[in-house]
């Protein structure tokens, strides 16, 4: 019995008060010692996690303050890349507001439009939900497939969309759709839907399925009235751990676009219509070289994407409460 | 008795809306799916009809032509496509296994161990998930000069390991295991590599193929982007660009390298689908 109990108390000693300095380091050496097995399973990803993302954020935010063109030593120059940023480049301004529109649009859009879809399939029976969720996950699992909407908007009269306008009659001469900062915009959006619907929506789908039924049943008796009552009294309060997981993903992914606005639209696209800040970041760390430049546009993309990250989540945490 | 047939039936379903809703359903699964067809339909399709005007949906007289005239295509190119397709494939599947393996070597003390920082550590990973990889592309490009990685596999293949979302997927399912499960096997003298070989990584084969699926996203499409020069360690995705770029003269054989493409990452979802769904289930964010 007293044996049992020392035991319990060795056990129970990192919970313990250290008597000072001395004691908490001889706590700490002993932890580390009893959790080796921990580290050791942990170390390969920990170590090429902090060197390929966190490490790069640091240096991103120190380069920010430098002049750097990889060549010279970099030199300091405070917050010089920054003015510059945000009071003399136009383009950069162009890219922000390009980039704001993307995210306003497609964040939100994308966010609902992968639970609407994820909630009607839900209802369906097993087989033909399979299949639906085949189709609406296929596009952003495709790869680079949304190349096919280069040819869709192709701006000849082989183009499927000029070609189908033309035979109905709504216009008599290929549209420009690509070039046309008028409609580069609006495509880029599209298509940028047309791949949206990835990781979040397959979220949504399983959390819908792991929705306790009982709960509809407790729903029905206490009054509630019709569908759209048990969406909202049953099914998102019950889900909200996977609608915070979405929102990161769709937010995160609608305030990176560039990939599809630089395949469809050209880079640098017409009147830079379709610049975002990664395209801004693109051309000056890859093309210009000019590395403390860029960084400075990496670490506002990384203040901008983290802030409306965080600021949602709190927004969310707050729905039903 | 009334009120067990309406509990039986789901609650007011009017069939108006059903069918409303089912229409929106359908038209928009519609738009998800109809440039997927025709992109296969043109892969199928001889070169007259790809020109024909107004242009047709689907492929009238099918033909392989554009998968032969591919492998002829690149014969003849300073690189055989064949290499293309190995280094896809090489990247892909190192990438992978290494991603899975050590995702969840590291989720295991996360999801199932109470140890300094263990908290710190989990914070960080979420917060990363809330930013994009082009914030980091700057810096990683002179880390990966530091090193004189620049051109080679490992560029792409090293840091697709510890890509956070995976890990992040990986500890939330580990959390379902039951504690019982673990301290059972801790009494009959597993130490915890042999707990998490032995015992954890058999329960979570659904969360490999999740993340499976999600690096085949990642890493099957990947060009190398602006860590490989050589055309020899260039990637299927960088040679349907520039086959692309041939113009529309080369608009079937393009497609046809599409469809190569698309098929592998659709068929292993189709495959895996219902490991996927499972494994979503717990990717939810607890406060």
């Amino acid at each position: 019995m007293q044996k049992t109990k020392i035991a319990a108390e060795i056990v129970m000693q990192p919970k313990g008060r250290p008597a000072g300095l001395q004691g908490k380091w001889e706590l700490f050496v002993k932890d580390m010692k009893r959790d080796k097995h921990l580290f050791v399973l942990l170390a390969p990803y920990m170590v090429l996690f902090l060197l390929f993302t966190v490490l790069p954020v640091i240096i991103s935010i120190f380069f920010s303050f430098t002049h750097f063109n990889m060549l010279e030593f970099p030199s300091w120059v405070g917050w010089e890349n920054y003015s510059k940023l945000l009071w003399n480049d136009d383009v950069f301004l162009i890219g922000l507001k390009n980039t704001l529109i993307f995210a306003v649009i497609t964040g939100p859009v994308s966010y609902i439009a992968c639970f609407v879809f994820a909630w009607l399939i839900n209802e369906l029976n097993p087989k033909v939900r399979a299949f639906m969720t085949l189709v609406f996950f296929a596009p952003s699992i495709s790869g680079n497939v949304f190349f096919i909407w280069q040819i869709i908007f192709s701006s000849d009269s082989y183009g499927i969309m000029n070609g189908f306008l033309m035979k109905i009659g709504i216009i008599y001469e290929p549209v420009q759709w690509l070039q046309d900062p008028q409609y580069m915009l609006a495509i880029i959006i599209l298509v940028q839907l047309w791949l949206s619907l990835g990781t979040s929506f397959l979220a949504f789908i399983a959390g819908l399925q792991t929705v306790d039924r009982t709960l509809y049943e407790a729903g029905a008796v206490d009054g509630v009235k019709n569908r759209w009552q048990e969406l909202w009294f049953i099914t998102l309060p019950s889900m909200r751990p996977q609608l915070m997981f979405g929102a990161v993903i769709q937010i995160t992914a609608s305030l990176a676009v560039a990939d599809v606005a630089m395949a469809l639209a050209g880079f640098p696209s017409v009147q830079y219509g379709a610049h975002t800040i990664v395209t801004h970041l693109v051309d000056y760390g890859t093309i210009r070289f000019e590395m403390g430049y860029a960084s400075a546009i990496a670490t506002v993309l990384f203040i901008l994407m983290l802030g409306s990250n965080l600021a949602v989540q709190k927004l969310l945490k707050r729905v039903g409460e | 008795m009334k009120l067990a047939l309406r509990l039986n039936k789901k609650v007011n379903r009017s069939w108006q809306v059903d069918a409303l809703l089912f229409l929106v359903l359908g038209l928009f699964g519609a738009f998800m799916v109809i440039p997927l067809i025709y992109v296969i339909n043109n892969a199928f399709k001889p070169l007259d009809e790809l020109f024909i005007f107004p242009p047709t949906l689907f492929v009238r007289n099918a033909t392989l032509e554009n998968f032969s005239d591919l492998f002829q295509v690149m014969k003849n190119s300073w690189v055989p496509f064949s290499r293309y397709i190995f280094n896809t494939v090489f990247i892909t599947a190192v990438g992978t296994a290494g991603h899975i393996l050590l995702a969840s070597a590291a989720a295991y003390p996360l999801a199932k161990h109470k140890f300094r920082g263990h908290k710190t550590m989990f914070t960080i990973i979420v917060l990363s998930l809330m930013f994009s990889p082009h914030v980091t592309a700057i810096p990683n490009y002179m880390i990966m000069s530091t090193l004189g990685w620049i051109d080679s596999y490992q560029a792409v293949i090293i840091p697709a390991f510890a890509y956070p979302l995976g890990l992040y997927l990986m500890k939330q399912f580990m959390e379902q295991i039951p504690d019982a499960l673990l301290e059972a096997a801790k009494i009959d003298g597993a130490n915890e590599y042999r707990i998490f070989w032995q015992i954890v990584m058999p329960l979570v084969k659904p969360a490999w193929l999740t993340l499976l699926i999600l690096m085949m996203q990642m890493l099957w499409g990947t060009d190398g982007g602006s860590f490989i020069y050589s055309e020899q360690l260039k990637t299927m995705h960088y040679a349907m660009g520039q086959i692309i770029q041939g113009g529309i003269a080369r608009a079937g054989v393009g497609a046809a390298v599409a469809v190569i493409m698309m098929s592998v990452p659709i068929v292993t979802f189709v495959l895996s689908q219902s490991n996927v769904i499972q494994t979503m289930a717990s990717s939810g964010m607890k406060d």
